[in-house]
């Protein structure tokens, strides 16, 4: 608080006081761009006029009329553009979710490797990560699709499994499963089931707290997993149909297919992510001082659970903030899928929509607003884990 | 201080980007007389179309639409300068002004004309989509294609018949989608389709672009109507009455038996005085089109009239040996057709 007696003298100067000073010049920074902002947009629907190009989004509510070959939702040629934007983005959606998922554990494994004491893996390790790391995305996508993938054999000589599994350049087919009479009876031993492993888990805790004695949680969950729903299928019937892939004309019908582009996008990303995520760990790890593995291993602890309960939870603040962003370019590489066909949001709506209704920057707006928000979501995300598991001060 | 700084720096850089968003009001003729050659928009490799030699040139049915205009408007065919594009990448780039004029196998469409803020000024080949498949398959007609894979070329009206002829037929197909036309003939020889669909004049140039020419066939449906020709931006009627003008000058020479051999000779001594007009012997008619009096003469003497430029590019005079059919002048039995110059 300044002494009030004072004002009026320094009324005169304003442009000296520097809180007045720093406040006029941020308002004219924001009237600037939002100045530039409205002048941007007004010029571009002049000339968008002036040239005749429709605008606006009415687009969306149209047929499309073109076909797609994967999509997770039911979409027929004659469904909406918008319909197309929500096929493409759940295309991308699964093929980021899959790359986070295998990158985050193959990097893990591969970065815990890259320390390991023995010469053969840690030099494995190593070569992994120089290789992967050095070549640029676009080039692992192409050789995943155009070397490995496209030297698989047509449909009609097919590798087989045992008849109901079969790959070939098309895809992978498999099994699909439709609800059979033993459905429900499924779903309520998969709840009792859970339910038990979760009760176990606890239990195994208290004991553990208690006694300081181990309990294998994991495998007796995996056991109760797959002993209760056998038992209630054993009983009630068998809860699935098997839809199995059969040759018929060109290619396979019935099942499911994973197609090739989809493998070749999600292995090229993964493995390339995963590079940088072992990176990330092995940094991670080395951050925790050597002391905290001598003083655990005092107490008698052995070398896989100082790994599990001394290291990792400590390393994990420092590799959590990097992770983020190469879960982020993981989601943004994804985009790279249109270079093989993959019909991902980029190829499917920037790209196919954007040419069959020409409203460019409508299209090209919206696909960017889905990435911004598709990254400030991972981020928000992992910025809460990140601060759950940041340590606690008592 | 220092942000201060940066902010206006920043503010700075805005602007000069918004005052480099390009104002559309002059005139193309003018912007293309001042920098000396016409920017052409075309395909990105289409044998007898648009495509390249060993030397790098670019040759094609509408590579010579451009040399035409070009032509016309400087009397040197060579004042052309060639942008490839893709099919999705095409109509931003002459909506944007990045290329003069877009002559790269596009099909006149309404929604093309109407609402994408261009124009078609004729149509230089008239075409339809067709199947190409493996001889192996053993299929005779499109009908039996049920459950087939089928590569396309992704942001085509191509896509769209497809899946037109496909419901309407009640047969089932899984759309394989690339952006460029290599992609979808190397996929098909891979195997990962069965079928490639593309307007029938691709599919013969792309065959000849297979390993194994002779063990694919171009099925006997046409299932659609494929009008291709060169497109403007609307609201340019000079630039749209060039473009439109240099084919039908070269549809006009055929049919008065003007070829680039005899041109120069006829615009001297013809006595036919619709060859007069057109030649600029007799009139004013370049005039009208801001273009010199012998700018039809420039056109045939450098790219031919239109029979030789179809001959040339995709008929007997090339490997794709395509027959005129539909290409053939009206009184010829086909559909292409000028109005008089007069």
């Amino acid at each position: 608080m300044q002494n009030p007696a004072s004002e009026p003298s320094r009324r005169g100067s304003m442009m000296t006081d520097p809180k007045v000073r720093a406040w006029v010049f941020q308002i004219l920074a924001i009237g600037a761009v939002l100045g530039i902002g409205w002048y941007l947009f007004h010029n571009t629907q002049a000339n968008l006029a002036q040239r005749g190009i429709t605008s606006g989004f009415a687009f969306l509510n149209n047929p499309a009329g073109f076909g797609i070959l994967q999509s997770l939702i039911d979409y027929t040629e004659g469904d909406t553009y918008g319909r197309v934007f929500v096929v493409g983005l759940l295309n991308t959606l699964l093929v980021s979710v899959l790359g986070i998922f295998i990158a985050t554990i193959v990097g893990f494994v591969v970065g815990v490797a890259r320390l390991s004491p023995n010469w053969l893996i840690s030099r494995l390790a190593a070569l992994y990560i120089e290789i992967f790391r050095n070549i640029p995305p676009l080039l692992q996508i192409f050789f995943w699709y155009f070397a490995v993938l496209r030297a698989m054999p047509p449909p009609r000589d097919s590798h087989a499994l045992g008849e109901t599994v079969f790959l070939n350049i098309r895809g992978l087919y498999l099994p699909s499963p439709t609800p059979a009479e033993g459905f429900w009876a499924f779903i309520v031993a998969l709840v009792i089931a859970i339910a038990g492993c979760v009760a176990l888990a606890r239990w195994a805790r208290v004991r553990h707290e208690n006694t300081g004695r181990y309990f294998p949680v994991l495998w007796a969950s995996l056991g109760i997993l797959v002993v209760v729903p056998a038992l209630f299928a054993l009983v009630a019937g068998s809860p699935f149909h098997w839809s199995v892939p059969e040759l018929t004309g060109f290619n396979f019908r019935g099942g499911w297919v994973v197609i090739p582009e989809l493998v070749a996008i999600t292995l090229a990303l993964s493995i390339y992510t995963a590079a940088f995520i072992a990176e990330i760990v092995r940094a991670g790890i080395q951050a925790v001082s050597h002391g905290q593995t001598e003083a655990a291993r005092s107490l008698g602890l052995r070398p896989g659970h100082i790994l599990r309960l001394v290291i990792i939870p400590q390393a994990l603040r420092v590799i959590i903030p990097p992770l983020t962003s190469q879960y982020l370019n993981l989601v943004k590489n994804s985009s790279l899928a249109a270079a093989i066909g993959y019909p991902d949001l980029v190829s499917v709506f920037a790209g196919t929509v954007l040419n069959q209704t020409g409203q460019a920057i409508e299209t090209i707006a919206i696909t960017m607003s889905v990435y911004l928000a598709i990254s400030l979501s991972i981020s928000l995300l992992m910025n809460w884990y990140n601060k759950r598991i940041a340590l606690v001060e008592r | 201080m220092k942000t201060v700084k940066t902010t206006l720096a920043s503010v700075a850089a805005l602007a000069a980007l918004g005052l480099s968003v390009p104002a559309s009001a002059g005139t193309t003729l003018d912007a293309v007389v001042k920098k000396g050659y016409v920017q052409c928009g075309v395909s990105d490799g289409l044998p007898g179309f648009s495509y390249t030699d060993q030397k790098g040139t670019f040759l094609g049915i509408d590579v010579d639409v451009c040399r035409a205009v070009a032509a016309a408007v400087f009397g040197d065919a060579a004042k052309v300068r060639f942008t490839p594009l893709t099919a999705k990448e095409r109509f931003t780039a002459l909506q944007s002004g990045e290329v003069d004029i877009l002559s790269r196998n596009t099909t006149w469409t309404s929604t093309r004309d109407a609402g994408l803020g261009l124009s078609f000024t004729g149509v230089t080949y008239y075409d339809g989509q067709g199947f190409l498949v493996s001889t192996k398959l053993g299929v005779k007609s499109a009908k039996e294609l049920d459950g087939a894979a089928v590569c396309i070329q992704a942001g085509t009206t191509t896509e769209l018949n497809l899946s037109d002829y496909f419901r309407s037929n009640n047969l089932k197909y899984t759309p394989i989608t690339y952006d460029r036309s290599d992609e979808t003939v190397k996929a098909l020889e891979a195997g990962r389709c069965d079928v490639l669909t593309s307007d029938q004049s691709q599919l013969y140039a792309q065959r000849i672009k297979l390993a194994n020419p002779d063990g694919y066939i171009v099925l006997p449906e046409v299932i659609s109507k494929e009008p291709l020709g060169p497109v403007v931006r609307r609201g340019d009627d000079e630039w749209f009455a060039i473009v439109r003008w240099a084919l039908f000058a070269q549809i006009n020479a055929e049919e008065l038996g003007v070829t680039s051999a005899n041109v120069e000779q006829l615009a001297k001594s013809s006595t036919n005085p619709d060859v007069r007009r057109l030649l600029g012997a007799e009139g004013e008619y370049g005039k009208d089109l801001r273009l010199p009096k012998d700018w039809a003469v420039k056109i045939v003497k450098q790219v031919g009239n239109y029979g030789e430029m179809f001959e040339r590019n995709v008929g007997q005079g090339s490997e794709l040996k395509i027959e005129r059919g539909l290409n053939a002048l009206w009184n010829k039995g086909g559909l292409q057709y000028a109005p008089p110059v007069r």
